[in-house]
């Protein structure tokens, strides 16, 4: 990047990329989530990276022949609700660890997949190859929507901004009274899909691991593209990206966009598992719930939703069987991480191992 | 509609908005001097309500009520400041919202454990249970112009104590620009925790006056943060001003909204339209008011820094 043009089109890879966000050519701002993100994942040994996840793919896939072996049948749905919420957690991780977006209102995109499959189902539209598409496009717009308003602000204005847009979104679904209102609403049945019966746990399943590794691979190229680079460019720091001609406000939307309609489809399958939803899955809370994840699985790491995903939902399924205060140990455990571990479980994992 | 139902929603209002401030006033001090965003601030105003529920049953005494509120609820913040807070003032954004965010939980399965899941009630003052006769048609609870009376006392005493007090220019001073404020020789850590302590005590004090008309209970602090975050978001962030103005707004459209949108609807659309579209315009008029207010202004009507 010596020629210092205006034009995007004048970068063809990372590597003048990662001169324009490299430490100490020039004072960095502050950002919103400094010291949090991992930038230098890439310099993890390749079983790591590579092999790892491959062989807990394979883990998964086997999960549901091995656990009736174990007597563990149970958790079969009990790791379908995992991957749900990993993906979710992953499309927040996104915008969040790779586009330094603070977004508090994560949930709202969630939920809002959800209620298009409960709603589609009781006017009596439940395919799938229908409803979950229209998912992901109610989701995006909703995030194009909002994301359009409150990517004009900075900093803590953005997370209150898009926390009191979730909010808004929850009342809405709140005052839909032939929906349900506040106490939601039962889905009759499954979506339906040719060739496949979402009611036998198994073949949900297996149809939700293969969303899920879908979505994180399509993630994974999303973020390594030239892209994704950029937006990691805006991370690191939004001005000189604007100085160097980037469309910054558009980079940050689209991704913004793509991270809702993940949400929207991670809504959807969950609408599908639970066979219920309510507004209770937008509300704020859930949004830092799912900030949680993120931050305990490691932000801006390529497997950090999901770890997070596993490592919270796991906690609470392991806390409640001693204890119905369980929120209590959660917020310790919380507090220790932020104050201790900034960079989450797969965080003190990397440092230790490289 | 009639003139007196009006009226007794503007005075609704007024409370309502009253008591969005005093909780708005101490999140904005400590945002715009201590630069935190502190979403654990909803449970102050929870401990407050509790503490005073619980004086009230024991004692029988409103006042006696408000005032331990009060100074149980400061000794919280002054804990949470000395533990807490302190070491998230030199995190980012995010750390901060998680850290208190680990306070909200804490703080919600704390009053569980003590006073159970279930909302405690607490009385009123036996002498204010009854209404007062503003006019000879107009008649109107005591116990809401008493919140409107002390809201607007305390608001008073908030803008004397910013305006005319040297702890009100530094207060100001560190709002305005915190890294000249320290050059100058502000003794900042003990501005921090003062104005930590302030804030959690005038959240103690919504809390306890509020605690006679809601229902007291754990998550009671997440619903009032949202709007009081509205209420400042609208008014700017770290202005007191303009966390005034901005809960007397979100106050007055939210009860307007409740009280009239259904009924002004109906002029224009069809019943079945209006009572089905009413509610929910209500439910979200201020985020749509917030949103307007952004569009126009991005950083609030009164922006504490220029």
């Amino acid at each position: 990047m010596t020629t210092h043009s205006n034009s995007p089109s004048d970068y063809r890879d990372g590597t003048n990329v990662a001169a324009v966000v490299s430490p100490g050519t020039a004072p960095v701002p502050k950002s919103h989530t400094d010291g949090l993100v991992h930038t230098a994942a890439s310099t993890a040994p390749r079983w790591i990276t590579v092999w790892l996840p491959l062989g807990c793919l394979l883990l998964l896939a086997l999960f549901p022949l091995i656990a009736p072996l174990f007597d563990l049948g149970f958790y079969v749905s009990f790791v379908r609700r995992v991957l749900i919420y990993a993906l979710a957690a992953s499309s927040l991780n996104f915008i969040l660890g790779y586009g330094g977006m603070v977004a508090l209102g994560h949930a709202a995109f969630f939920g809002a997949g959800a209620y298009v499959v409960a709603m589609l189902s009781a006017q009596g539209q439940s395919q799938a190859l229908v409803v979950w598409p229209v998912a992901m496009l109610v989701a995006g717009a909703l995030a194009l929507l909002i994301g359009a308003i409150s990517l004009r602000t900075r900093g803590v204005y953005f997370i209150m901004i898009t926390l009191a847009f979730a909010q808004m979104v929850f009342y809405l679904f709140i005052s839909l009274r032939q929906y349900g209102g506040e106490d939601g609403i039962n889905l009759s049945a499954p979506s339906t899909l040719p060739n496949l019966n979402l009611s036998n746990d198994t073949q949900f399943y297996y149809l939700v691991l293969g969303i899920v590794a879908a979505s994180l691979w399509l993630m994974h190229c999303m973020v390594n593209s030239r892209f994704g680079r950029a937006l990691q460019g805006i991370r690191e720091n939004e001005t000189r990206m604007q100085a160097l001609g980037y469309p910054v406000l558009q980079i940050k939307l689209v991704a913004f966009v793509f991270a809702g309609a993940l949400a929207g489809l991670a809504g959807a399958l969950l609408a599908n598992h639970n066979l219920f939803v309510s507004p209770s899955l937008m509300h704020w809370t859930a949004s830092a719930n799912l900030i949680i994840m993120v931050i305990v699985g490691g932000i801006g790491l390529r497997f950090g939703g999901v770890v997070g995903a596993a490592v919270m939902l796991l906690l609470e399924e392991f806390l409640r069987l001693y204890t119905e205060y369980w929120h209590l140990p959660m917020g310790v455990l919380l507090l220790v991480i932020v104050l201790f571990a900034p960079r989450g479980v797969a965080g003190v994992f990397l440092r230790r191992s490289t | 509609m009639s003139g007196t139902l009006i009226a007794e929603q503007l005075l609704n209002g007024l409370q309502f908005g009253l008591m969005l401030f005093l909780i708005a006033a101490g999140l904005t001090l400590v945002f715009g001097i201590l630069d935190i965003l502190n979403v654990a601030h909803g449970s102050l105003y929870m401990a407050g309500a509790y503490v005073a529920a619980q004086t009230m049953q024991v004692t029988g005494s409103f006042v006696a009520a408000v005032l331990m509120a009060a100074v149980i609820t400061g000794l919280v913040g002054l804990v949470l400041e000395l533990v807490l807070v302190r070491k998230l003032v030199v995190r980012d954004h995010l750390a901060q919202v998680l850290g208190t965010f680990a306070v909200i939980l804490i703080a919600n399965d704390v009053v569980k454990m003590i006073w159970g899941p279930a909302p405690v009630m607490m009385n009123m003052p036996a002498s204010l249970a009854g209404p007062v006769s503003l006019s000879p048609d107009f008649l109107y609870p005591a116990y809401r112009l008493l919140i409107i009376a002390v809201g607007l006392a305390v608001a008073l005493g908030l803008y004397l104590f910013v305006t005319r007090t040297r702890a009100g220019v530094l207060v100001r001073a560190g709002a305005s620009n915190r890294q000249m404020a320290t050059l100058m020789g502000v003794r900042v850590p003990l501005l921090f925790m003062g104005v930590f302590v302030l804030g959690a005590v005038l959240a103690a004090l919504a809390g306890a006056l509020l605690g006679p008309i809601t229902a007291i209970q754990a998550g009671m602090g997440e619903q009032i943060l949202i709007l009081v975050l509205v209420c400042i978001v609208i008014g700017g962030i770290g202005s007191m001003r303009g966390a005034f103005v901005g809960a007397l707004l979100v106050g007055f459209v939210d009860t307007a909204g409740r009280a009239f949108l259904p009924t002004l609807l109906k002029l224009f659309f069809s019943p079945a339209v209006a009572s089905s579209v009413g509610p929910t315009l209500a439910a979200i008029s201020i985020y749509i008011l917030m949103a307007v207010v952004l569009v126009f202004r991005p950083a609030g009507l009164f922006p504490a820094r220029g």
